[in-house]
C-alpha cells in the first residue's frame, strides 16, 4: 500500500489578530508529525483546520495538499482526513459493529465479512453485537481505531489520543495506534502534552508558544 | 428546504400575530366598511369606557397580571435556595414534568373542588373542627377580587417557572456557585439566594414576561375560578365577540388593543419594579448574611414547596374522586356510593372531541418539531447564534391570545376561509412551537460537537450524520418536546374557540364549556380525560428511548 504525503504550506491561524500559529511541514507516509505546545497555543485549532471543522471566529490561511489533492475549501466529509479524539467516542445507540459499518464508504463490498476481519484484526472476534458501553478502555480504543481505518482515510489526525488512558493501557494503545498507522501507510500529525507519546511517534517535533 | 426552516418558522409566528393586532385597529376607531361603517372616530372607545365595571374588570386583569408572576417567583426561588443540594432537589425535578402536564383547565376545575364551599377541604375538617353540618355560606369560588382565580395561575405556572428555571441552571453551574459561597462561610440557602438567584433571574425573564402575558389575559382559568360579576376584561372580550350583534365586534375590538395596553403595562410596571429593587438586593445580598434566620427560611421554603405541589396534587385527586363519585352529602369525607355513570354520560358523547384533540394534538406536534429540529440543524450548521430567533419564539407568549386571536379570525372571516381543523390546527402551531422550540434548543446546542465532526470525517454527508447520528442521540429530548407541544396543544382553550368559531370541540372546550352551570361529576371525567392524554404522551416519552436503547447503557437515562 503506498500511502499519499501530507503538506501543510505556510498554514497561519490567527484569533482576533493575534497570530497563534505558523506552520511549514511535509509528512511522508507513515510518518508522524508531533505538535506539543502549552493549552491556547493553537494545537487543536490546526487539527480542526485541517480537518475542516475551524471555527468561524478564527482566520486561517495556507495550504493543504494530502498527496496531489489540495484540501482547502473541501467539505470535511470529502477530505479523507481521519480523526482520533481523547476519548475513543463510540457511537453510544450503535452496536460495535455498526459503528464500524458506518464508516464504511458505501461502494465498499461484503461489508459485513469485512467488518467482521477488522474486529479478528484486533482480538476481538465475536464483539460484533456488543454495546460498545460495554467494551473495556483498551478495547474501545482499538474499535475506534478500527473504524477510523475502515473509512479509508489518506491521513490522521490524533488529538492527545492517550491523555485519558490509565498509564499501563496507554503504552499498550499507543505502541498499537503507531505500529498500525506505520503499517498502513498513512502520514499522520500528533497534538499531545506528553514527552512520551512524540517519543513512541519517533518522528519530526514542533514545539508551540 | 433546511435553508427555509428559520424563515419559515418566524413567518409563522409572527406574521399571524401583527396581522391579528392589524385587524382589529380600524374596528376599535369605528371604521368598518363590512357593516357601512366608514366614519372613524372615538365614539367605539367611549361607548368602551362607559361600559359597567369595565375599571373592575381591568383592574382585575392588571393585578393578575403583576400578583400572579410575582407570587410564583418568589416561590420558585424560595423553593430553589430551600433544597437546593438536598434530596428534595431529585424529588422536585421529578414531580415538574408531570405537573405541567396538567392543563390550566383540569387543575382550575380540580382547585375549584377542592376549595369551595362544599369541597373537599371544608369536608375535611367539618363537621369535626369547623362545625359545619351544611356548607357555608362564603364566595371563595369566583371571589370578586379573583383571588382563587390568581391562585389558580399561581399553583399552574409554578412549574412552568420550575421547568424553566432547572433547565438553566445547569448552564450557570449553579452547583459550583452553591460550593464556593458554602466555602465562605454562607449557609447553603444563602449561597443559592446570593451567588446562584442573581444569575437566575435574567434567564426567567422571558418566561415571567410569558406569565403575565397569561395571567392578565387567560380565559379558561378565569370562567371557572375568576369572577363573574364583572369578570376580568378577557372573558368580557370573548363574550362581546360571541355576540350575535355585530357592532359589538367593534367595542370588542377596542377591548382587545385595551387587553394588549393592559398586558403591557404590567410588564412595564415589572421592569419598573425590578429597576426599584435591584440595587437593594443587591445591597442586600452584600451584607454578608450567612446563617441569620437560614432555618426559618428553609422550614418556610420546604412547607410551601409540600403546599403548593401538594394542592395540585391533591386538585387531581378530587378529580378522581368526583369522577367516580355517586350521591356525596357535605360533610361526608366520601361519597356514600361510588359509579361510573359519569363517565358513560361522557362515553357516549366522547368520540368527537377525543378525535379532534388526538388530530390536532399529533398534527401539530409533528409539524412543529419537524420545523424545528430543521432551524437547530440550519443553525448548527451555519454555526449561527444561538439567540437569534428567540424573541420571536416569545411573541405568540408575549402578546395576549385574545388580543390577537380575535383579530385574525376577524380576518380569517373576512377572507372566507371556513372555520374548521385546519385553522384550528394552525393557530395550535402558533403555541407549540415556541414550547417546542424552548424544550428542544438546548439539548441540540448542547450536543457534543466532536459527534458530528467525528462522523464528517468517517465521511458521512451532513444529511447522514443529521438522521444516523444526531437524531437518534437526541432521541430522549425529541420524545419529551413531543409530549411538551402535545401537552400545549391539548390546553388550547381560546385558540380552539376563536378560531374554530365554537364548532371544532376538543376535550378542552367541551370541559370548560360545562364550567358555569354544568354538574361536578361529568366536569371532572373532562377534566381528567384532558389530564390523562398529555400524562400518557409523557410517559411515552419516558418509556420509548429506555425501550428502544435498552441494549445501549450510555444511551439509558442520559439526554447526551
Amino acid at each position: 500500500m503506498t500511502g499519499m504525503t501530507l503538506r501543510l504550506q505556510d498554514i497561519e491561524i490567527t484569533l482576533k489578530g493575534q497570530r497563534l500559529l505558523q506552520i511549514n511541514a511535509q509528512i511522508e507516509p507513515g510518518a508522524t508529525l508531533t505538535v506539543m505546545g502549552p493549552s491556547g497555543a493553537g494545537k487543536s485549532s490546526l487539527l480542526a483546520y485541517i480537518a475542516g471543522f475551524l471555527a468561524p471566529e478564527f482566520q486561517a490561511q495556507g495550504e493543504i495538499w494530502l498527496g496531489e489533492r489540495c484540501l482547502n475549501g473541501l467539505p470535511p466529509e470529502q477530505r479523507k482526513v481521519g480523526l482520533l479524539f481523547q476519548d475513543p467516542l463510540l457511537f453510544p445507540h450503535l452496536s460495535v459493529a455498526q459503528n464500524l459499518t458506518f464508516a464504511l464508504p458505501a461502494d465498499v463490498p461484503d461489508r459485513s465479512a469485512r467488518v467482521e476481519l477488522a474486529l479478528e484484526n484486533v482480538g476481538l472476534a465475536g464483539f460484533a453485537e456488543r454495546d460498545p458501553a460495554t467494551l473495556s478502555g483498551g478495547q474501545k480504543a482499538r474499535v475506534s481505531l478500527q473504524r477510523l481505518l475502515l473509512s479509508n482515510p489518506h491521513a490522521v489526525l490524533l488529538d492527545e489520543p492517550f491523555s485519558r488512558l490509565d498509564s499501563h493501557l496507554r503504552q499498550e494503545v499507543r505502541q498499537h495506534v503507531f505500529q498500525t498507522l506505520r503499517d498502513a501507510s498513512l502520514p499522520a500529525i500528533l497534538v499531545t502534552h506528553d514527552a512520551e507519546d512524540a517519543r513512541a511517534a519517533d518522528g519530526t517535533v514542533i514545539e508551540l508558544g | 428546504m433546511l435553508r427555509a426552516a428559520p424563515a419559515l418558522m418566524v413567518i409563522l409566528l409572527v406574521i399571524p400575530v401583527l396581522l391579528g393586532l392589524a385587524a382589529v385597529v380600524l374596528p376599535a376607531f369605528g371604521y368598518l366598511p363590512v357593516l357601512g361603517l366608514t366614519d372613524p372616530g372615538l365614539a367605539v372607545w367611549r361607548e368602551l369606557l362607559e361600559v359597567p365595571g369595565i375599571g373592575h374588570s381591568v383592574a382585575l386583569s392588571l393585578a393578575a397580571g403583576v400578583i400572579t408572576p410575582l407570587l410564583a417567583l418568589l416561590l420558585v426561588m424560595l423553593f430553589l435556595a430551600a433544597v437546593s443540594g438536598t434530596r428534595w432537589a431529585r424529588i422536585m425535578r421529578q414531580l415538574v414534568a408531570p405537573l405541567l402536564a396538567v392543563p390550566h383547565a383540569a387543575a382550575a376545575f380540580g382547585l375549584a373542588f377542592l376549595i369551595a364551599p362544599s369541597g373537599l377541604a371544608l369536608r375535611l375538617i367539618s363537621p369535626e373542627l369547623s362545625g359545619w353540618q351544611r356548607p357555608p355560606d362564603l364566595l371563595i369560588l369566583n371571589d370578586p377580587l379573583g383571588l382563587s382565580m390568581m391562585a389558580g395561575l399561581v399553583l399552574k405556572e409554578i412549574p412552568f417557572l420550575l421547568l424553566m428555571a432547572l433547565a438553566v441552571l445547569p448552564q450557570l453551574h449553579a452547583d459550583q456557585r452553591v460550593a464556593m459561597a458554602r466555602t465562605l462561610g454562607y449557609r447553603p440557602v444563602y449561597a443559592w439566594l446570593w451567588a446562584v438567584a442573581p444569575a437566575l433571574y435574567p434567564l426567567l425573564r422571558l418566561p415571567l414576561f410569558a406569565v403575565i402575558a397569561f395571567a392578565s389575559a387567560t380565559v379558561d382559568v378565569a370562567l371557572i375560578l375568576g369572577p363573574s360579576l364583572p369578570p376580568p376584561l378577557s372573558v368580557r372580550i370573548v363574550g362581546w365577540f360571541a355576540d350575535p350583534d355585530l357592532t359589538t365586534r367593534m367595542l370588542a375590538s377596542a377591548a382587545a388593543l385595551l387587553q394588549l395596553t393592559v398586558t403591557l403595562s404590567a410588564i412595564a410596571i415589572w421592569l419598573i419594579a425590578e429597576r426599584l429593587l435591584t440595587p437593594l438586593l443587591r445591597q442586600l445580598s452584600l451584607r454578608g448574611i450567612r446563617r441569620r434566620g437560614q432555618a426559618t427560611i428553609n422550614f418556610i421554603g420546604r412547607s410551601t414547596l409540600i403546599v403548593t405541589l401538594g394542592t395540585l396534587m391533591l386538585s387531581l385527586m378530587v378529580l378522581c374522586l368526583q369522577a367516580f363519585a355517586g350521591p356525596w352529602r357535605f360533610p361526608d369525607n366520601l361519597p356514600t356510593a361510588w359509579t361510573i355513570q359519569h363517565w358513560q354520560s361522557v362515553g357516549s358523547v366522547l368520540s368527537t372531541p377525543l378525535g379532534n384533540t388526538l388530530l390536532l394534538g399529533l398534527t401539530s406536534v409533528l409539524f412543529t418539531v419537524a420545523l424545528v429540529l430543521a432551524a437547530l440543524e440550519y443553525e448548527s450548521r451555519r454555526g449561527l447564534a444561538p439567540q437569534r430567533l428567540l424573541w420571536a419564539i416569545y411573541i405568540p407568549l408575549l402578546v395576549p391570545q385574545v388580543a390577537f386571536l380575535y383579530g385574525l379570525t376577524l380576518l380569517l372571516e373576512q377572507l372566507r376561509w371556513q372555520p374548521g381543523l385546519l385553522v384550528v390546527g394552525f393557530s395550535h402551531c402558533l403555541f407549540v412551537l415556541p414550547y417546542v422550540y424552548l424544550t428542544l434548543a438546548d439539548p441540540y446546542r448542547r450536543l457534543d460537537p466532536r459527534w458530528q465532526q467525528l462522523a464528517a470525517a468517517l465521511g458521512a454527508s451532513p444529511m447522514r450524520v443529521w438522521w444516523r447520528i444526531k437524531l437518534p442521540l437526541l432521541l430522549a429530548p425529541i420524545a419529551t418536546a413531543c409530549a411538551v407541544g402535545f401537552a400545549v396543544s391539548i390546553g388550547q382553550y381560546l385558540a380552539t374557540l376563536l378560531t374554530g368559531a365554537g364548532r371544532v370541540s376538543t376535550l378542552t372546550t367541551e370541559a370548560v364549556a360545562l364550567a358555569s352551570g354544568g354538574t361536578r361529576g361529568p366536569i371532572a371525567v373532562w377534566a381528567l380525560m384532558q389530564t390523562i392524554l398529555p400524562m400518557l404522551g409523557f410517559a411515552l416519552a419516558l418509556a420509548l428511548p429506555r425501550i428502544i436503547w435498552r441494549h445501549r447503557q450510555a444511551m439509558r437515562g442520559s439526554l447526551t
